[in-house]
């Protein structure tokens, strides 16, 4: 804007740093910003204080027999974990039964054959299918897979069983799978295609043997994402594995059945209020406790895998 | 392999060799299995909303409006959704107030402002270790901290502990997307806007923030559909499963009111027996459907232009 006839105030340091009331607006932009930031670790800080107080009461008061007998029945004081981790364990097995194959499948499939039109269509859909709520799922899990499927297969089964549950779970996690192995796969540079091609390998070798390899890092990260999502699941398996008050031990997918996320769920949906007897309310947050330690080792290992990809190429 | 013999070279079969003739069994088995694992993916999406619409049909053709603006009841030609889109409606109310200006503003600082520290790298992977979280386990932090530590303020198990819970919980899905659409900004567009003399903010507000728009827009809009979708911490909180009288008018002032959302009416008539029971859920699983699929497909299409124009 500087005017040729006016006389140039002296340049100073002063004027190159510009304007102070800027200046302290930009500090406090920034202090904001950063704020949002730290409110990440706010938050990380409160979910571990919350469990681990309650946590703390019930491991110091429960009687510790009370932790290893049989069946899941907090109102009566029987906290069995072995029930709800053997439970929560069938249901992540099951769905990885499903998820693994169908989700890395799709995965190769779209890395490696797909024309970019099929691409175009399916990765939608995918996305469409990873937006579905998974109320949604359990209902479809306990009206359709149940009898359609479980029914048809075992005869014995039950209305509500965890195999049907797992299945859910297990549709749930597709997507996921298929996303992350995908990109994974895709990571993978293109002349180490071409190289296993100019050595006349045919496209299955080049993507079982060069491509898979390569990018195996990334389908473990995967999976393991998967697993931990799928422990972490809680409303297909509160709807469709049916044991709202609580379970018998069972290693049967063809029964009912409880895990960690539905043991939450149906405690706090059981009656009105979140509370019972003694230390019903407490075991709540001695299994979220749990819970979140085994997810977060599971995400951390994960972490670990993608990133080995993403440094190699 | 080595000791068969040798085969006779002929000048046909040189030429099958090199054309590929031979019938490539493995691989198109390999092939066919990797089709048939994407196609079913696709079609337990279509049987899945096959069963829904035809399950919910009835109720749409019978009682349209008055299952839209019925309230929660024990018989089930006479309940309705009212209450239930009424909780909805808050908690993206909430997410929207609460995440979205929040979560972009931790996006701006992780990319635009933050030195490459030991901290930075804590929170990143803080961030992310987060958005790994089960949803219940949020529900414990909102049962322990908005319903119980803070029930003076928010009303106990009512709407403003649920939104706030759930706003937390869509948190680091919106700072992972909205960061990845910041990053994506080519790095000319800021040095232009330093060369001429702006500062940090007015490049982020002027150049960077309008680039990334699309991007950040669409890690919001599935954030929001991830928030209307999830019940698991809202159970936690204290939604209401039973019944729940009245308390369907959009008054803000009920916040603090005991509440109710979608996910939960369906999860709690899931387990109601009987073919009307049944009914009602698919066409209540309609309406959360249509809600969710249409923010999230809008956002899916949103994307894939703006992609294809850079």
């Amino acid at each position: 804007m500087a005017q040729a006839t006016i006389d140039p105030a002296p340049l100073s340091i002063a004027s190159l740093r510009g304007d102070p009331r800027r200046q302290r607006k930009e500090g406090l932009i920034k202090a904001l910003f950063l704020g949002s930031a730290a409110m990440s670790i706010v938050i990380s800080a409160l979910i571990v204080l919350s469990l681990a107080g309650e946590a703390y009461t019930f491991v110091s008061q429960v009687e510790i027999a009370q932790l290893w007998t049989d069946g899941w029945f907090p109102r009566r004081g029987i906290y069995d974990i072995k029930t709800i981790l053997i439970g929560s364990l069938l249901v992540t097995f099951v769905a990885m039964a499903v998820a693994a194959p169908i989700g890395m499948g799709a995965a190769v499939y779209l890395s490696e054959y797909a024309r970019p039109g099929v691409r175009k269509v399916i990765k939608p859909i995918l996305e469409v299918l990873a937006g579905i709520p998974s109320v949604v799922l359990g209902f479809f899990a306990l009206t359709f897979i149940a009898p359609e499927v479980i029914q048809r297969i075992n005869d014995g089964a039950t209305t509500f069983n965890l195999a049907a549950a797992g299945i859910g779970v297990g549709i749930l996690t597709i997507p996921l799978v298929a996303s992350i192995a995908e990109d994974a796969m895709r990571s993978v540079p293109m002349a180490l295609r071409e190289a296993s091609y100019g050595m006349g390998a045919r496209k299955v070798t080049t993507a079982v043997r060069v491509v898979i390899p390569a990018a195996v890092s990334g389908l473990v990260a995967a999976l393991i994402v998967a697993i931990s999502r799928a422990i972490g699941e809680t409303m297909v398996v509160f709807i469709a594995a049916g044991a709202t008050g609580g379970s018998l031990f069972t290693t049967d997918i063809f029964r009912p059945g409880q895990t960690m996320t539905a043991a939450m769920a149906s405690q706090a949906a059981g009656t009105d209020q979140v509370r019972g007897a003694g230390l019903t309310f407490q075991s709540l947050f001695f299994v979220g406790m749990l819970l979140f330690l085994i997810t977060l080792v599971l995400n951390l290992f994960a972490d670990r895998f993608v990133r080995r990809v993403r440094q190699r190429y | 392999m080595a000791a068969t013999a040798p085969l006779p070279v002929t000048a046909e079969l040189v030429r099958d060799r090199l054309q590929g003739r031979r019938l490539d069994v493995t691989g198109t088995l390999f092939r066919l299995l990797l089709l048939l694992a994407l196609a079913l993916s696709v079609i337990v999406l279509g049987v899945l909303l096959y069963d829904v619409v035809t399950g919910g049909l009835s109720v749409f053709t019978d009682r349209a409006g008055d299952f839209l603006t019925g309230t929660l009841g024990s018989q089930p030609a006479n309940s309705g959704l009212a209450q239930g889109l009424k909780g909805t409606f808050y908690i993206g109310v909430f997410v929207v107030v609460l995440a979205f200006p929040i979560g972009i503003g931790a996006a701006v600082y992780l990319e635009e402002y933050a030195p490459r520290s030991r901290f930075t790298r804590f929170i990143d992977v803080n961030i992310r270790n987060l958005a790994g979280v089960p949803s219940v386990v949020y529900g414990i932090l909102g049962l322990a901290i908005f319903v119980k530590a803070a029930g003076s303020l928010t009303g106990g198990r009512s709407l403003i502990a649920a939104g706030v819970t759930l706003a937390i919980l869509v948190l680091p899905i919106v700072i992972i997307t909205s960061a990845e659409a910041i990053r994506a900004v080519p790095n000319g567009i800021r040095e232009a806007g330093f060369g001429v003399g702006a500062t940090r903010w007015e490049v982020v507000r002027s150049h960077v923030l309008p680039y990334a728009a699309p991007g950040i827009l669409t890690g919001t809009v599935l954030s929001l559909a991830r928030a209307l979708g999830e019940a698991a911490p809202l159970i936690l909180v204290g939604a209401v499963t039973g019944f729940l009288g009245g308390a369907n008018s959009y008054n803000p002032a009920t916040l603090d009111d005991r509440f109710t959302a979608l996910p939960i009416v369906i999860a709690t008539w899931a387990g109601r027996p009987g073919p009307e029971w049944e009914a009602n859920t698919s066409a209540a699983i309609v309406i959360l459907l249509v809600v969710v699929l249409v923010a999230n497909t809008a956002a899916i299409v949103l994307r894939n232009r703006y992609e294809k124009k850079r």
